[in-house]
């Protein structure tokens, strides 16, 4: 095996040895949580291996799978960016994971971590997947692999939960994802990704306009609205599960499965051209500003959090429809900065429930002046989601907007500059009520910062979000490489 | 020796049968079923290493030359079929001796095996005939033996629903000699290829008509094609959990083969799919049938219950496939034969190990037996699975064949049909997994893993339909080889 072979199979090998050798460990809890620790370092160093492969060339075949449809691994400059994304950021979770399971005496914590160690492999596999038939054959699996952390708490609201995520995920790919999937092999005879696309000149525009209706909405993890529902549902989970996957792994692998259809199998100057565009901006549109206007009124701090990704999401299909080079450059960077800020405010919400038992926003009044680490790396968080300097979020929103305008798309700088302004408003009253506004009379006297590994990796990632405004480089460089071609 | 192999594949079973009653002892005849069976996959596979070599095979039995003697021929459409077979006893029998030892008197056991094997018997037998009214005799014999075996089941209800299977059964068979007797009175033949040359210049004469729709009926009452299904539930519940395995894995499809055989090698693809209305009914029946068994599977309260109304939902998908009605959709019926043999058998191997190991296999037995019995939870889960049609399992790729198919014909609505109601088996699925693992178990629930023995055939089985998910090109060969000569074209 050559390099990019040897680190492409390390990215699934690794994850999917931690997750069986967690399953075997389970009576030692310590090296249980050891071995979590070295499988996701191992991961971001074969990544961080791929990244620096020469000319990101490579290609690893895993199986024949179908007629003329393998199962392959391919180096490819967005999966790049994912696939560091999704395995630096499993390093910080596991270590905020670790402090949040025990400190909350959680059960079935084995299955916890091994599902938790396979979910990340899908989402390897999603990064690195080849082929649109390997990046469905991932997608699915990150769905299943994430079911169980869903319902992990067994009571009948998570059962109820995990109904509604697998049914709208599973439901929507395989009745609209997997349905376009086999129209385009039906008119394209492949599914490789290619740059500049495999569907231009082999179908109607009033099938190209189907088909990309088809994909935006199969692909649930996305939450274009209606498709949304499971991802509140989905915040009954841990915090550690809401934080990564459901701020990173899982809904990040729908907008980069959408950006990757755009770019390599419609080709961004035939999307361009399509009707169905309009659709698909007025849809997501719509979804930015409801979503926040629903997060504006939901108490539930999580549920919040929750329906403000919805709304962040639709930011990036928005602007990879726009379908401008810089847009989607611009989506890309978004994909990453929202990642930090987000994962940054759930990390919070778990600290918070885990030290003081708070799950309202109503009931964190003075939590400011117990808390302060959390507290002040909420806000940090809070101002890369709203996307105000000096943090990461400014630049890939204002990346997008720009990129917008040079296309001469004016949809997509309205509904941003709404959307900031609604994510300040149901994002600023949280710190306000953290540091100007007296404690309620009960409670929080005896609330402490949650447990020294909790707080390193709210802090980290806090800080994330500000390195990554200082180096604007790494936000773009790669998105563009995807978009342009390496120069 | 080598050339006797058409005859030996069910020759062997059929002595080895009434040699277990000789035996008397339970685990000598068990050893000696295992043996049999082993040696009727070995032959089933240097078969298709034959056919896939050198074509099609001709044998004549006894040595009396067709159309007078009785003619078998193995090519690769039935060797798909005695492979699915000899591979599903073989894997079968191994794992059944702890829950046969579990259910069945131990008087009984000798007789049980005897049953097995002749049910083995005259499915093989119905595959490898070329004869219609060979095919009459190797049903019967199939049907009395399973009949016998199902009212061996340790629930007093197995007696009723023997008694029901019996009477609808012979109703079936009795139909189908009815049109094999119609077509005798027109052609004066039996042989397949014969009938097939001599029933051309006849096909408009209504004789030949009514002959084809008793035949049909028939049969489809052996496939339980809704709305021909009512037995088939209760027998699956009832029935001895290693029959129910066995008889979920091969039967109704090996009479899908049969009517598939007579249908297109006696009447001709032409006529069948053009000149009588056969894809519009097919198609109709069919999505009936897969909205209605899978809806119902959604509400059962019982594993095998719940697994038996699935397998009507899931012929009636390779029945779709046949009404698509190009060859494509014929392959990808005769794998998702195939992947749901594999995956149907390890559902209700899993099953067997609950009903051994809980006494029962009722949903609330079952509840948090994922903690207690890992190994059987998580491979009934992966299974399961695979009956969703998740990819990289075999029905994955049956089905994905399937779909291309009915867009091939730019039947759209069909395609998102069978799309949309894979959810519905995804939603049944759920409910057991939910069962198995997030729910609390009783407090005093029994806690044991299953025995080896049983654990190594269902993984095997398990591990089986990941493999031809992940590599399918030999079932794809054959299927796409069996629907070319089906429909009499060059592949």
């Amino acid at each position: 095996m050559t390099g990019p072979e040897i680190w492409l199979a390390a990215t699934l090998a690794i994850p999917l040895a931690g997750a069986l050798l967690i399953a075997l460990s389970g009576d030692w809890p310590n090296f249980r949580d050891a071995i979590s620790l070295l499988s996701a370092t191992g991961l971001f160093a074969a990544n961080v291996m791929l990244v620096l492969m020469p000319d990101h060339a490579g290609t690893l075949a895993l199986a024949p799978f179908l007629p003329g449809a393998p199962l392959v691994l391919k180096i490819e400059p967005l999966g790049l960016m994912f696939g560091l994304l999704a395995s630096g950021l499993w390093i910080v979770t596991t270590i905020y994971a670790i402090g949040y399971m025990r400190a909350n005496e959680e059960a079935n914590q084995t299955r916890f971590f091994a599902c938790f160690a396979l979910a990340l492999a899908s989402t390897m596999g999603v990064a690195h997947g080849g082929n649109l038939i390997t990046l469905f054959v991932f997608y699915e699996a990150l769905s299943l692999t994430t079911y169980p952390l869903v319902t992990h708490h067994g009571t009948p609201e998570a059962r109820r939960a995990g109904r509604v995520y697998l049914g709208l995920l599973v439901g929507s790919s395989i009745a609209l994802f997997l349905f376009a999937l086999l129209w385009t092999w039906a008119v394209a005879g492949t599914l490789d990704f290619k740059p500049g696309g495999i569907l231009a000149g082999n179908a109607s525009a009033a099938v190209l306009s189907v088909l990309l209706l088809l994909f935006v909405f199969g692909v649930g993890k996305a939450a274009v609205m209606p498709l949304h529902r499971w991802l509140p549902a989905a915040m009954v989970a841990p915090a550690p599960v809401s934080a990564l996957l459901h701020a990173v792994a899982v809904v990040k692998a729908g907008v980069f499965t959408l950006l990757k259809i755009a770019v390599y199998i419609f080709g961004l100057d035939l999307l361009a051209t399509l009707d169905a565009r309009d659709i698909v901006l007025a849809a997501t549109g719509f979804t930015i500003l409801a979503a926040s206007i629903v997060a504006l009124r939901e108490d539930n701090l999580k549920r919040r959090l929750a329906y403000s990704t919805v709304s962040q999401l639709s930011y990036i299909v928005m602007a990879t429809i726009v379908a401008s080079p810089f847009a989607a450059a611009g989506a890309g960077a978004h994909l990453v900065s929202h990642a930090f800020g987000k994962i940054t405010l759930f990390f919070c919400a778990g600290a918070i429930y885990t030290a003081a038992h708070k799950e309202k926003v109503s009931e964190l009044n003075g939590l400011g002046q117990r808390m302060p680490w959390t507290m002040g790396a909420f806000a940090l968080g809070s101002l890369a989601v709203i996307g105000l300097p000096p943090t990461a979020g400014f630049l890939s929103k204002w990346t997008m907007f720009q990129g917008a305008i040079a296309a001469g798309d004016y949809a997509l700088p309205i509904v941003l500059g709404l959307g900031t302004l609604l994510s300040a408003g149901y994002l600023l009253p949280v710190i306000y009520r953290a540091f100007f506004l007296p404690p309620a009379r009960s409670g929080l006297a005896a609330t402490a910062e949650a447990p020294l590994p909790m707080r390193v990796a709210l802090l980290f990632t806090a800080a994330g979000c500000i390195a990554l405004f200082l180096m604007p480089d790494l936000l773009t460089s790669l998105p563009l490489e995807a978009i342009r071609g390496r120069r | 020796m080598i050339g006797q192999l058409p005859a030996l594949q069910v020759v062997v079973p059929l002595l080895a049968a009434p040699l277990c009653v000789v035996l008397r002892n339970g685990t000598l005849a068990w050893l000696l079923a295992v043996a049999t069976s082993w040696a009727a996959l070995a032959m089933a596979v240097v078969l298709t290493g034959q056919v896939l070599a050198g074509g099609p095979i001709a044998y004549a039995m006894g040595g009396w030359l067709p159309p007078w003697g009785i003619e078998y021929t193995i090519d690769s459409f039935n060797v798909l079929i005695l492979l699915i077979i000899s591979g599903s006893a073989a894997a079968i029998l191994p794992f059944a001796r702890h829950s046969v030892a579990d259910e069945i008197a131990p008087e009984q056991h000798a007789r049980f095996y005897s049953a097995f094997l002749l049910i083995m018997t005259g499915l093989l037998g119905m595959a490898a005939t070329g004869d219609v009214f060979n095919l009459f005799v190797f049903i019967e014999i199939s049907s009395i033996a399973t009949y016998a075996a199902i009212a061996l089941g340790r629930d007093r209800r197995a007696l009723t629903a023997a008694f029901n299977y019996l009477v609808l059964g012979t109703v079936g068979a009795t139909f189908y000699l009815i049109g094999v007797g119609l077509l005798y009175a027109v052609t004066g033949t039996l042989n397949t290829a014969d009938l097939a040359s001599r029933i051309a210049p006849l096909l408009e004469s209504r004789t030949v008509i009514v002959g084809f729709a008793f035949i049909s009926v028939g049969l489809m009452l052996k496939v339980a094609l809704f709305p021909l299904h009512q037995w088939l539930p209760n027998a699956y519940t009832y029935a001895p959990s290693v029959i129910t395995t066995f008889l979920a894995a091969t039967a109704t499809k090996v009479a899908l083969y049969s009517l598939l055989r007579v249908a297109f090698a006696v009447f001709g693809a032409g006529y069948v799919l053009e000149r009588l209305p056969t894809e519009a009914i097919l198609l109709a029946i069919a999505g009936t049938a897969i909205v209605v068994a899978s809806t119902t599977a959604i509400f059962q309260k019982d594993l095998k219950r719940l697994l038996a109304w699935s397998s009507l939902a899931q012929v009636a998908t390779i029945v779709l496939g046949v009404g698509i009605g190009n060859a494509q959709g014929l392959a990808g019926a005769l794998l998702h034969m195939f992947s749901h043999a594999l995956t149907k058998g390890a559902l209700f191997m899993a099953a067997a190990v609950f009903a051994l190991r809980l006494g029962g296999t009722s949903l609330e037995r079952l509840q948090g037996a994922g903690r207690r019995m890992p190994w059987t939870s998580a491979a009934l889960v992966l299974a399961g699975l695979s009956l969703v049609g998740v990819p990289l399992t075999a029905s994955f790729v049956s089905k994905w064949t399937i779909v291309l198919a009915a867009l091939e014909r730019g039947w759209w609505p069909v395609a998102g049909f069978i799309l949309v109601t894979s959810l519905l088996t995804l939603a049944y699925v759920v409910r057991v997994v939910e069962a198995l693992y997030f729910r609390p178990s009783a407090a005093d629930a029994p806690a044991r893993e299953a025995p080896l023995s049983m654990l190594w055939p269902l993984w095997l089985m398990v591990a089986g339909t990941f493999y031809f998910g992940l590599n399918s090109s030999i079932p794809m060969r054959l299927a796409t080889q069996a629907a070319a000569l089906l429909l009499g074209v060059a592949p």
